[in-house]
């Protein structure tokens, strides 16, 4: 009998949510203001459904409404990527060690 | 590129997410972390690209909306200053909401393109993982709005409540349930756009209850729910980088909320079912004011300072307000040179998002080894001379400790009672989110210093 391919993603998805537990539990405190922009630069990777809303299909016309929606998702996950990304670096460019 | 080679990209990029999030256990190793983030980010955009293998008018426009995008992205993240952080949190969880939402309407309205079936005749799966993650996505960006307006100010602080909220809230989270059956049964796309409707609605009721200071908890939530709804949509593109990426941010901003709801001693729908200021107001405040307190200015907390041999420093959201803590880094630069030892402790709930002192105390070069956390620094106030208490309040009340009635009791709060000596900064008597009077006000061991966070510091920086 075959295995629905549905039940490979379900296991990826119940193992992951056991790595971030884990993962998540490890971050100090001090730095789970970074943590909180970092998931939200990462969470960004919807962008990838963005493209292929946007690209994916006849190609003769770009404007059609399907689309439409996936250049506006494009233009609001690029705002968080490099947002996010570049924010988290700033944070963390700041925080130094005592100078001895 | 073939669709199993770019599985394994995505897979990578999946892992070089997980160790982004694994950089963050030090800060020494969180800068290498976010160098993996951004390499996972970008393979998963390059694949992508591949995968479809257009390269016509179509993708010119795509790396168009890429660059406007970016560069607004880049634009406010340098010029973001620190004090807004948690209002640019909100703001960025509504972004990832609101692209979750359009890539489910997209995915509803061009199932073809996503190998999903075709409109009208889509899988069953395919349908129900993306009215999820669409509903989600629409709660998180409605709900973020709502948080980031309450966080700039735009919008009060305080909860707003009215007669039969929950009832609401519960018909309406039902409903969405209902359509969802509904609309695996008839495909309807009226239906599809209720549910976006009324999940929008659902996610700016489920935060105008919630007040100003519970806002740690609402960010860490909204955080989770913005991963949940990339999940959904992963499951419906079949894309593993963003199920893992969508199960870590869901349980990272999972985790997040239960520390927040613990440094409260509040269960977590204790919070999202409405403030504490809405409920336990107003208990004996006219008796209290009445007691006596001990005025001091910025000579005798100076005095008080150079003379200790340990000080311990106490911040919350009214230095955040103030914008004290450049200043506070000077007067405690001031105080080393004389030979004072000092420290500074972080509560949990300090500030309006997780971490949020931290990054500001960062931000004045403080060095991260000087700062503490609640379990590692308590039992150091029986030894500290003196506590600087600059903008807390409810998590240093000894109200907690003592009076069962109290609606914080339990809460876990800094023994700052138990050093020699208490400055508190603050503008004057009134109570503080919770509505509890402070205890620690009226103690013989403390000096009132009444005014503004940053000119009081700058004050005693003038007079040291």
């Amino acid at each position: 009998m075959e295995i629905d391919p549905f039940i490979f993603r379900l296991s990826i998805f119940i193992l992951s949510i056991f790595i971030g537990y884990y993962v998540v539990w490890s971050v100090t405190p001090s730095l789970h203001t970074p943590l909180m922009s970092v998931t939200n630069a990462i969470s960004s990777v919807i962008i990838v459904g963005a493209i292929i809303a946007a690209l994916a299909g006849s190609t003769d016309n770009v404007f059609e409404t399907s689309k439409i929606f996936g250049f506006l998702a494009i233009i609001l996950a690029a705002v968080n990527i490099f947002g996010g990304f570049l924010v988290t670096q700033r944070m963390l460019q700041m925080y130094k060690k005592k100078k001895k | 590129m073939t669709a199993n080679l770019s599985a394994l990209f995505y897979l990578i990029s999946g892992i070089l997410f997980i160790l982004a999030l694994r950089g963050l256990s030090s800060p020494e190793t969180s800068r290498q972390g976010n160098y993996f983030g951004i390499a996972g980010m970008a393979i998963s955009i390059i694949v992508t690209f591949l995968s479809v293998g257009t390269f016509g008018t179509g993708f010119i426009y795509v790396l168009i909306f890429l660059v406007i995008g970016g560069s607004i992205g880049a634009f406010i993240a340098f010029k973001i200053p620190m004090t807004a952080m948690p209002e640019l949190v909100a703001g960025f969880h509504s972004l990832v909401g609101l692209a979750a939402v359009f890539v489910a309407i997209s995915a509803f309205l061009k199932p073809d393109a996503f190998n999903l079936g075709t409109l009208g005749n889509i899988k069953l799966a395919s349908l129900i993982e993306m009215s999820l993650g669409a509903a989600i996505g629409a709660i998180t960006f409605s709900g973020s709005i709502i948080a980031f307006l309450k966080l700039r100010g735009i919008m009060s602080g305080s909860p707003i409540t009215f007669k039969g909220q929950h009832i609401i809230n519960l018909i309406l989270g039902l409903s969405i349930i209902f359509l969802i059956y509904f609309l695996c049964v008839t495909q309807s796309s009226n239906i599809f756009w209720s549910i976006v409707i009324i999940s929008f609605i659902v996610g700016i009721l489920l935060i105008i209850p919630i007040g100003g200071a519970d806002m740690p908890v609402v960010i860490s939530m909204l955080n989770s729910y913005s991963g949940w709804a990339a999940a959904g949509i992963g499951f419906t593109l079949e894309n593993t980088a963003l199920i893992i990426t969508g199960a870590l941010v869901g349980s990272s901003g999972a985790i997040l909320s239960y520390i927040m709801c613990r440094g409260m001693n509040r269960s977590f729908f204790n919070v999202i079912l409405g403030g504490w200021g809405a409920t336990e107001q107003s208990n004996n405040k006219e008796s209290k004011e009445q007691k006596p307190v001990k005025n001091g200015n910025a000579d005798d907390a100076a005095f008080l300072m150079k003379n200790a041999s340990s000080v311990i420093i106490v911040p919350g959201y009214g230095m955040a307000v103030a914008q004290a803590q450049h200043a506070l880094r000077e007067m405690v630069d001031a105080l080393k040179k004389n030979g004072v030892k000092v420290s500074y402790a972080i509560h949990p709930v300090a500030g309006r998002m997780p971490g949020h002192m931290n990054v500001l105390l960062a931000e004045a070069n403080v060095p991260y080894d000087e700062v503490f956390e609640l379990e590692e620094i308590n039992n150091d106030f029986a030894n500290c001379d003196v506590a600087y208490v600059i903008g807390a309040n409810d998590v240093t009340n000894p109200v907690a400790k003592s009076d069962p009635q109290s609606p914080i009791y339990g809460m876990p709060v800094l023994d700052v009672e138990k050093s020699k000596s208490v400055l508190f900064v603050k503008r004057s008597l009134s109570p503080g989110y919770a509505g509890i009077d402070n205890d620690l006000f009226y103690r013989d061991n403390t000096l009132m210093l009444f005014a503004d966070a940053k000119k009081m510091t700058e004050e005693i920086v003038k007079s040291l």
